[in-house]
């Protein structure tokens, strides 16, 4: 008797995706599906595809899905869910999907305390359109809109979950990186921990998720990976920043 | 308020919304915009009563895309918004067709451009009837001119909506939503609701996975998808709603929708008492163009048409192409939010009467 | 033809809103066709609000009123705006409690009536509204007063029945006084 020990799980598609040789994409998408899974939420789920690399998600995932406007996947999720508050819906964006353009949308969705989960793929750059500088591109980095390096006239990049942190209706919201295994598991437990607190209508949820693009850094995976955990941390902290169920109450004394 | 049969006094703003709850719509996604705020007002009074959604969004983008996320979910849904918020919404209607989503979106008009002003014009029609966002589509494009038609016509923009999987359009102004009339509204319906649409994302428990995208990479792809599109909206031009009211012996027929149909009305029966045969041509329908029968007057022998609007001049073009060059199209437009007078209107039929018309 | 175009012009809170709403309301109870619109806008709040009005027997036309036929103004303000706006031949209600000025066209009728102070004498100036309204249908009896009153319970629900006997005699009012006006 035989007993199988890895696999596709059943929430993704048994496609190959469009992603370039090294991307993380691919893990996200897949620790995504591993939670749907295992909280067993796949049927009952409505995934929002946002613009950019991960446009194409709806492919990859064995679940229902609408396509949003570039930014406005909060919003989408949250029509979805006001009408069909059984669903679990998430979002699945990036850097410049969810920073730029689509900064509004998310922050009250945050606010609103919607019952949605969205993760942010922060790789600090805009992937599909060809390696253009995000709202989270470092300092001094060179993209396709800053030939000689990120300078001050284009602001500092910024930390979106340290702002959606603040909003009263976010019930959790935390920061992981997937540049290697140890942090690929507690990825997966932040993102579970985010559906979890979504299907139990505690308030709003997002995981933002630090990633490579070795592409558009013109860096091999590996390398890729090492600016994650090197350049991109001490600017982008891991951790926890907001999780409501770790909160002692106001007026409580422990 | 409004809650009975009986003919009852209502804001036209109020009068769309409480139609729009009795033809089964239970979620709203809306922004404050004079002047159409009663409307917003309104459902977020409402709704609740009836067990529905009313959700005041961040801005009109992100209720247009609400909207989208409500109405791939299965349920009736609207929003509403005045002329710049219209703008805004251009966006989630491209989306909403590109991806054949159903939801009912208006419009209470105002100056323009810019900001403009609060007062009702007539400025938008290109905006909604000739399609003001990316991409060729097509919406049908419904234009009340009392407060029982933007009843009547609410409820029917829902059917429409659900019989095409596509967004439609009631273009209304200033005026009419600002305008309390006596209304008779109908029997309140149920939202057939997302396990009556094949399509509907409810979570794909027993069946395949469903996807809404307007995104189709390979061009024959995307073709073909548009190919499918251009078919539906074929037969869409089906739903021409107009109103002819004394054509038959005319001479000269004014062309004028919304408002100013209804000042034109005036204007046509103070002719008609100075023995001029003027009759009057009330597109109700914007898209599609009831263009048949306004070349069917021709063919009958009507030689003159003016194009009355509170605008520039927009629909005056369907109106040329409608007739071809087979007959004289004069215009007269107020802008700025000017409603123009029946009297103004009874001038200018005399002059193109007596042939002094540019 | 019966085709009545009013407005009625005032600060925010002298009531001239409901007023025309009962107008319409009770010129709907009469049968007729009837149509209310606020000037909505910017000055809404705290400057000068109006309302235009259209009773008649045929489809209305235009439902926003440049020109009336009729037009009651509750202030110097709108006296100064809109005396020049009625249609020779018109009726204009002047409230002449708070109206220095004194309205001074002669191809229109002028019903001077201190609807304010009459109000007071009343028991309260929120009665202003009315006896400038009674004063209008003295002059032209566009709808009966009973109407007026009947709509007023309809509008302002029907636990209000006790303020009627005081709004029928604030009408009654101002049509005695529309009266003497004319023929004086």
């Amino acid at each position: 008797m035989s007993k199988q020990i890895a696999g596709k799980p059943e929430s993704m598609s048994p496609v190959v995706t469009h992603y370039c040789p090294g991307c993380s994409h691919g893990v996200v998408h897949r620790l995504v599906a591993e939670v749907l899974d295992e909280l067993g939420l796949r049927e009952q789920t409505v995934g929002v595809a946002s613009v950019g690399c991960s446009v194409l998600a709806y492919n990859y995932f064995e679940t229902d899905f609408v396509q949003a406007p570039h930014g406005r996947a909060p919003a989408v999720a949250t029509g979805v869910k006001r009408a069909n508050p059984n669903a679990c819906v998430f979002t699945y964006q990036g850097d410049g999907d969810m920073a730029a353009i689509g900064t509004s949308e998310v922050i009250h969705a945050a606010v609103r305390g919607e019952k949605i989960t969205c993760i942010m793929y922060n790789n600090s750059i805009y992937g599909m359109t060809g390696g253009q500088m995000s709202p989270t591109t470092l300092m001094g980095a060179v993209t396709a809109t800053t030939p000689y390096g990120r300078g001050p006239e284009a602001g500092m990049p910024y930390r979106m979950a340290e702002i959606l942190a603040t909003t009263p209706g976010a019930a959790y919201v935390a920061r992981t990186h997937v540049a290697d295994v140890g942090n690929i598991v507690k990825t997966k437990r932040a993102i579970k921990k985010a559906f979890e607190l979504q299907m139990k209508g505690v308030g709003f949820t997002m995981v933002e998720v630090l990633g490579n693009c070795p592409t558009n850094w013109g860096l091999t995976p590996s390398e890729s990976n090492k600016y994650v955990t090197g350049e991109m941390l001490p600017y982008f902290p891991l951790g926890e920043l907001k999780d409501v169920t770790k909160e002692v109450p106001a007026g409580v004394h422990a | 308020m409004a809650h009975e049969m009986e003919l009852t006094m209502v804001k036209g703003n109020e009068a769309l919304g409480e139609a729009a709850i009795r033809a089964g719509c239970r979620f709203f996604f809306g922004y404050p915009i004079t002047p159409q705020s009663e409307l917003p007002a309104y459902m977020s009074r409402r709704m609740p009563e009836v067990n529905g959604t009313y959700l005041q969004a961040e801005s009109e983008v992100a209720a247009v895309n609400m909207v989208l996320g409500a109405a791939a979910a299965g349920v009736r849904v609207m929003t509403s918004s005045s002329s710049p918020g219209y703008s805004l919404k251009q966006e989630g209607i491209s989306y909403m067709i590109g991806s054949q989503l159903p939801a009912v979106v208006v419009n209470v008009m105002r100056g323009g451009p810019g900001l403009g002003n609060i007062q009702p014009a007539q400025g938008d029609y290109w905006q909604m009837v000739k399609g003001g966002g990316h991409g060729d589509y097509r919406m049908i494009s419904l234009a009340p001119s009392t407060v029982q038609e933007l009843v009547n016509l609410t409820v029917q923009a829902f059917e429409l909506a659900d019989k095409y999987q596509n967004p439609v359009g009631i273009l209304a102004d200033g005026l009419l939503g600002q305008t309390m009339e006596p209304v008779r509204f109908p029997e309140i319906k149920e939202d057939p609701g997302p396990h009556t649409k094949p399509w509907a994302l409810t979570g794909c428990k027993g069946r395949g996975k469903r996807i809404h995208t307007s995104l189709e990479l390979s061009p024959e792809g995307l073709e073909k998808h548009n190919i499918k599109l251009q078919a539906k909206f074929k037969v869409m031009e089906d739903e021409v709603q107009f109103e002819a009211y004394k054509c038959e012996d005319a001479d000269l027929i004014v062309v004028a929708y919304g408002t100013a149909a209804r000042v034109a009305r005036a204007a046509v029966d103070a002719a008609r008492q100075l023995g001029l045969n003027v009759g009057l041509f009330r597109p109700i329908s914007l898209w599609p163009f009831p263009s048949a029968a306004l070349s069917g007057l021709v063919d009958r022998g009507v030689t003159r048409f003016l194009d009355v609007e509170m605008s520039a001049g927009q629909m005056v073009e369907d109106v040329q192409l409608a007739v071809l060059g087979r007959a004289k199209v004069d215009f007269y437009g107020r802008t700025g939010g000017i409603v123009p007078t029946p009297r103004e209107i009874l001038n200018e039929i005399q002059k193109v009467m007596g042939g002094e018309a540019k | 033809m019966f085709m009545h175009e009013i407005l009625i012009a005032g600060f925010g809170g002298q009531g001239v809103l409901t007023a025309g709403q009962l107008l319409a309301y009770a010129g709907n109870f009469e049968g007729k066709c009837v149509s209310w619109v606020p000037a909505y806008g910017p000055e809404q709040r705290g400057g000068t609000a109006n309302c235009s009005v259209v009773i008649s027997d045929q489809q209305i036309a235009c439902t926003l009123v440049t020109e009336p036929s009729l037009c009651i103004v509750m202030n110097q303000p709108s006296l100064e705006k809109f005396e020049k706006a009625v249609k020779p031949g018109g009726v204009l209600v002047v409230n002449t409690s708070l109206c220095e000025k004194k309205a001074t066209r002669t191809d229109i009728t002028v019903v001077n009536v201190a609807a304010t102070d009459t109000a007071i004498e009343l028991g309260s100036q929120k009665f202003a509204n009315m006896v400038a309204l009674g004063a209008l249908l003295g002059a032209m009896p566009v709808v009966d007063i009973e109407m007026v009153l009947k709509a007023m319970l309809k509008v302002m629900g029907e636990d209000k029945a006790r303020f009627i006997p005081a709004n029928r005699e604030a009408l009654k009012r101002g049509m005695e006084a529309a009266k003497s006006a004319v023929h004086a």
